[in-house]
């Protein structure tokens, strides 16, 4: 079996008022120098096979259909044995 | 891990483990012992309650229905089915799910009734938002509400908030639903004829919850427990797509029975379905979808996973039953079928695991409580005014009380939840009562909770009569006849005497109360042991209310509508101050009685309000309650954030302490506003009733002016009410 | 004019939209299941309001590949009219037929009060019985509004009229004080380039009747007819 952890993140131009939320709480509870927070999405996608060739053009083609909307969001994926 | 031994960490006495024994001939099998944990838990056997709810009337001005799960009443061949419920100790631990599963739980038992739900209140109480851990209660649960009822599809419409210290560590979520179906439409929940189905519907049984509402709702808060396993998740998604392919499922009559899987899920849907058409049912235990590996039979049989039915469906008719579900993208599963010999018969993969009576499952054993008059309110109740300082600056009190959390205004609240889906809400939240037209007819719906807890700490039986009292004056002021009465009930822990004398008095208030004005309470529930290491919470019998009226063009709020118009004060402002906002939020005392309430001068100012509203006499009407008459005024002045409009009070002359005129909470008073044109019918109106009538001023300009004489009491500007009472509570959540 | 009124799973508005048609303007309407895969004698296609397959993933991702669609794609293409309202404008936007994205608001709240709009372009079919610039009472209800598109893009929108609808002030202001969730430059409804297919997240069929505090957003509906009739 494959497993496929597929990172979805909002494209840097897109403001992210959520991260910001969770910037101020981070630092209202101590935390100092912190540069920027993001929000994000993890996918786990655990594939039924073996072929990584396969699983490569089959996660980019999910991530392009459905999982991240190319206007706003950008995708990135690790692909591993388990 | 349950074994025959472990009755006692199941929350059962050994008295009843025994009667167990005896009922059955022989030791409970594991499965046997869970299933008897639930249903004779206090949530779901009523055990201390049961008893003391009989006094509860059942009949009023319209023909009531009494069902399994819900209630209501039928008007025009409508039936109304409504409920409230309580989700308090979910909601204390994790409060988003605790409060989502709560909205989806009563939500189920109304359509599982074969209603369409229209709408959803709640009445929420919380400790002190200095609190941190109560601000993210409340935002929490309101998150949850607007998570769940949101997506769903049904509407928010009214409810209250309400800050105490007494809860502090357990706080209150009580969810109310309202449903509406053709009389003829109205489904039971109920196992019945020989060899038809029992399908279950809907998401998969997993490990959620086990042990929720026999562990969770059945023990005090202790230090250091953790909760946390106990609590689901809701899907309001599955939900919505469940109200859709049930009320399609039911369309087609091969529906005999349903029941929604809440507490304590299969095992009480089961039991309960058998005992309630005198039946018996086998379950093939290995036919129900799972979500999760190698689940014991009684891990499926406690399983409270959310969003789940049973339905008894007619044999031969399953794959209608089942395309209905499957076109919605919902499991429906054959997973038994009726029988006649009255047993529980539960099988796993050949193996029986259960073989009860249904009846015996359902037979919880109902308590004789000990009760006694506790010692705090011979402290409590005694009241020295002369010790009460008048306050300088009444403008300060005034602002002072509008910003204090329980009376500001809850726009913050509401405006996240979605309060206009399903196009039938035709009086917004901010008016004393929500109002819902009933699409086909000229009627509507009016609806409202209310429960003031403090008066029901200082006397539960005056405390719960004002509940009712209250929630009626509410219906009428949007110009409907009240109709009919839910309750949700929480208390402390019934096996403390002085506890359960609260409860037994305050079901008694709500009884007289109900009886006077002719209302049935039609559903309910009762929630115990909420407490915390804290202490026991005021008494809380939460009370839902529902309103007709006849006309929808005649519906009423409760803002000033133009400047020049008389107000009116029907009632008679009293000297006291027990138990009000006041005297606790300036002075920091809970004192006192609770307010007076003298039933026939609350009717007579009630029909006097209905006839006058029918007759279009009156511009708005509003209920004065907590703040008293200042703040009921103010919020005449500035609850329409659009039209906001002034007064002017020079006529309230009653020989009283200032401080207690302004803000002392008596009962049975309701403000009018009306045209100087129709003041003399109002006032004959009044006579007719025996309703003392005042005439304390005229709407106009921008300020709230009220008069002693030539002394300006209060003065001031609509804009500063306005900031306070509207911007207050975000402000104190965000801080 | 004959009307289809899409039901996705999770769909919570299709019956007050539905209601407005039939029994306030009148007109001949029927449901469509998502899973439809012929649309046959429609003139105008409703997308409503709601929460389609949970808004899980992102609102309007998953709808957008139901059957139904790609009916809605060759019927626009055709120059029928589609309007998307709330989650039907979000599954719009999803599909391509409308350009840009939806974000969440930038209050983190789901927001449920009136609003008002501004008619920015009222030669649409959906907007030619309204006044140039009139000022509208419409209420939202969305937890995702806050539009989203590029410079680029909208530059674009701008030069072919195809922003229909702005938040505003009770007089006309379009500010960012008056917009409730943070789209870009206060959109609150656009059209297509053909100008056939609308998308706004406020939700007109709460605006269609005195007895729901406003009949503002009927015109939108009547605006359809007018133009269909004249056609």
């Amino acid at each position: 079996m494959l497993k496929a952890e597929i990172y979805i993140t909002l494209k840097e131009t897109v403001v992210d008022p959520q991260g910001k939320t969770v910037k101020h709480a981070l630092e209202a509870m101590g935390y100092r120098n912190l540069e920027e927070v993001r929000m994000g999405k993890l996918v786990v996608v655990k594939l039924n096979y073996r072929d990584k060739k396969r699983a490569i053009e089959e996660i980019e083609g999910m991530c392009k259909r459905l999982l991240a909307n190319p206007i706003i969001e950008n995708y990135s994926y690790k692909i591993t044995k388990i | 891990m349950v074994t025959p031994k472990n009755y006692e960490a199941l929350g059962l006495s050994l008295e009843e483990y025994q009667k167990i024994i005896a009922l059955l001939g022989r030791e409970p099998t594991t499965t046997e012992l869970a299933m008897f944990s639930v249903e004779w838990s206090e949530h779901c056997g009523y055990t201390h309650s049961k008893k003391m709810l009989q006094l509860l009337p059942k009949t009023g001005k319209y023909p009531t229905l009494i069902g399994e799960d819900s209630g209501g009443i039928i008007v025009d061949g409508l039936a109304i089915v409504f409920k409230m419920e309580s989700h308090n100790h979910p909601s204390q631990v994790e409060p988003k799910q605790g409060a989502a599963t709560g909205v989806g739980g009563i939500i189920r038992d109304i359509f599982t009734a074969g209603a369409r739900p229209i709408a959803l209140l709640d009445s929420l109480r919380f400790g002190p938002l200095r609190g941190p851990y109560n601000k993210y209660l409340l935002t929490g649960v309101v998150d949850g509400i607007q998570f769940y009822g949101n997506c769903v599809g049904v509407p928010t419409v009214a409810g209250e908030i309400y800050f105490d210290e007494s809860y502090s560590g357990n706080c209150l979520v009580n969810v109310m639903c309202i449903g509406i179906a053709k009389k003829e439409k109205i489904a039971r929940a109920r196992a019945k004829g020989k060899s038809n189905s029992i399908i279950y519907v809907g998401s998969s049984t997993g490990r959620d919850g086990i042990g929720g509402c026999s562990i969770l709702a059945s023990k005090e808060f202790k230090k250091d427990e953790e909760k946390r396993p106990t609590v689901q998740i809701g899907d309001p998604f599955t939900e919505k797509c469940l109200i859709e392919a049930t009320l399609e499922a039911l369309s087609t009559g091969f529906v005999v029975g349903i029941k929604d899987m809440g507490a304590a899920g299969l095992t009480c849907a089961s039991s309960e379905m058998a005992a309630a058409g005198k039946s018996g049912i086998k379950i093939e235990l290995e036919k129900v979808p799972l979500r999760e590996q190698d689940m014991a039979p009684w891990e499926i049989m406690m399983s409270e996973s959310q969003e789940r039915m049973l339905l008894c469906v007619k044999k031969g008719k399953e794959k209608i039953i089942e395309k209905i579900f499957s076109k919605w993208g919902l499991n429906a599963n054959v997973i038994g079928k009726v029988t006649q010999d009255g047993i529980v018969h539960i099988k796993y993969k050949g193996k029986t695991q259960v073989k009860v009576k249904a009846s015996d499952l359902t037979s919880a054993p109902m308590y004789e409580v000990n009760y006694t008059k506790p010692d705090y309110l011979n402290a409590v109740n005694r009241l020295d005014m002369t010790k009460i300082a008048e306050p300088k600056d009444y403008n300060k009190i005034l602002l002072k009380l509008l910003s204090s959390p329980s009376i500001a205004s809850k726009e913050w609240v509401y405006q996240q939840y979605d309060h206009m889906v399903q196009t039938n809400t035709i009086v917004l939240p901010g008016s004393d009562a929500a109002v819902l037209r009933l699409k086909g007819t000229d009627k509507a719906i009016a609806a409202t909770t209310d429960c003031n807890s403090r008066y029901c700490y200082l006397d539960p039986y005056q405390g719960a009569q004002i509940a009712v009292a209250e929630a009626a004056r509410n219906l009428v002021c949007s110009g409907a006849q009240p109709a009919a009465v839910t309750d949700c009930l929480n208390f402390g822990n019934p096996t403390k005497p002085e506890r359960f004398w609260q409860f037994k008095k305050a079901v008694e208030g709500i009884a007289s109360s109900c009886q006077i004005f002719n209302l049935p309470v039609v559903s309910g529930n009762v929630s115990f042991y909420n407490e915390s290491p804290n202490g026991a919470i005021f008494p809380t019998p939460a009370i839902g209310m529902i309103g007709i009226i006849n006309n929808i063009k005649k519906t009423c709020t409760q803002y000033f509508k133009k400047e020049n118009e008389t107000i009116i004060l029907l009632g008679i402002c009293k000297e006291e101050l027990g138990g009000s906002e006041y005297l606790k939020e300036i002075h920091k005392i809970v004192k006192g009685d609770a307010p007076q309430l003298d039933l026939s001068l609350e009717e007579a100012v009630q029909e006097t309000t209905k006839e006058a509203i029918k007759k279009r006499l009156v511009s708005s009407a509003h209920d004065c309650s907590e703040g008293g008459l200042a703040v009921a005024l103010a919020e005449s002045c500035i609850s329409h954030k659009e039209n906001m409009t002034g007064a002017v009070i020079n006529n309230l002359n009653f020989a009283l302490r200032l401080d207690a005129l302004l803000f002392g909470e008596s009962q049975s008073r309701i403000i009018l506003s009306c045209s100087k044109d129709y003041v003399t019918k109002i006032r004959q109106i009044a006579n007719k009733y025996k309703a003392p009538l005042r005439i304390i001023g005229k709407t106009g300009k921008e300020t709230l002016t009220i008069l002693r004489g030539r002394r300006k009491i209060i003065n001031m500007s609509l804009e500063e009410l306005s900031k306070a009472w509207y911007k207050s509570l975000p402000k104190q959540i965000k801080a | 004019m004959r009307f289809g009124v899409i039901i996705f799973p999770g769909s919570n508005c299709d019956q007050d939209c539905y209601y407005v048609i039939k029994d306030v303007l009148k007109q001949p309407v029927k449901y469509i299941w998502h899973q439809e895969r012929e649309l046959n004698n429609y003139d105008c296609l409703v997308l409503p309001g709601g929460f389609s397959y949970g808004d899980y993933l992102r609102t309007g991702a998953i709808a957008r590949f139901s059957p139904v669609m790609k009916r809605v794609v060759d019927f626009a293409k055709r120059g029928g009219l589609v309007i998307g309202i709330c989650n039907g404008f979000q599954i719009l936007l999803e599909s391509g037929l409308l350009p840009g994205a939806m974000l969440r608001n930038r209050s983190l709240h789901f927001i449920c009060r009136d609003v008002f709009v501004k008619v920015e372009n009222n030669q649409a079919p959906f907007t030619i019985l309204y006044r140039k610039k009139q000022v509208l009472k419409i209420p939202i209800a969305h937890n995702e509004g806050n539009y989203y598109i590029d410079e680029k893009g909208l530059r674009e929108l701008k030069s072919n009229n195809q922003i229909v609808l702005r938040y505003c002030s009770k007089t006309g202001k379009a500010e960012d004080r008056f917009n409730p969730n943070g789209a870009k430059d206060n959109i609150a409804g656009i059209m297509n380039r053909q100008g056939n297919v609308l998308g706004m997240m406020p939700h007109p069929e709460r605006s269609a009747e005195t007895a729901l505090g406003s009949e503002d957003g009927l015109l939108i509906f009547k605006s359809m007819l007018n133009w269909f009739k004249d056609k």
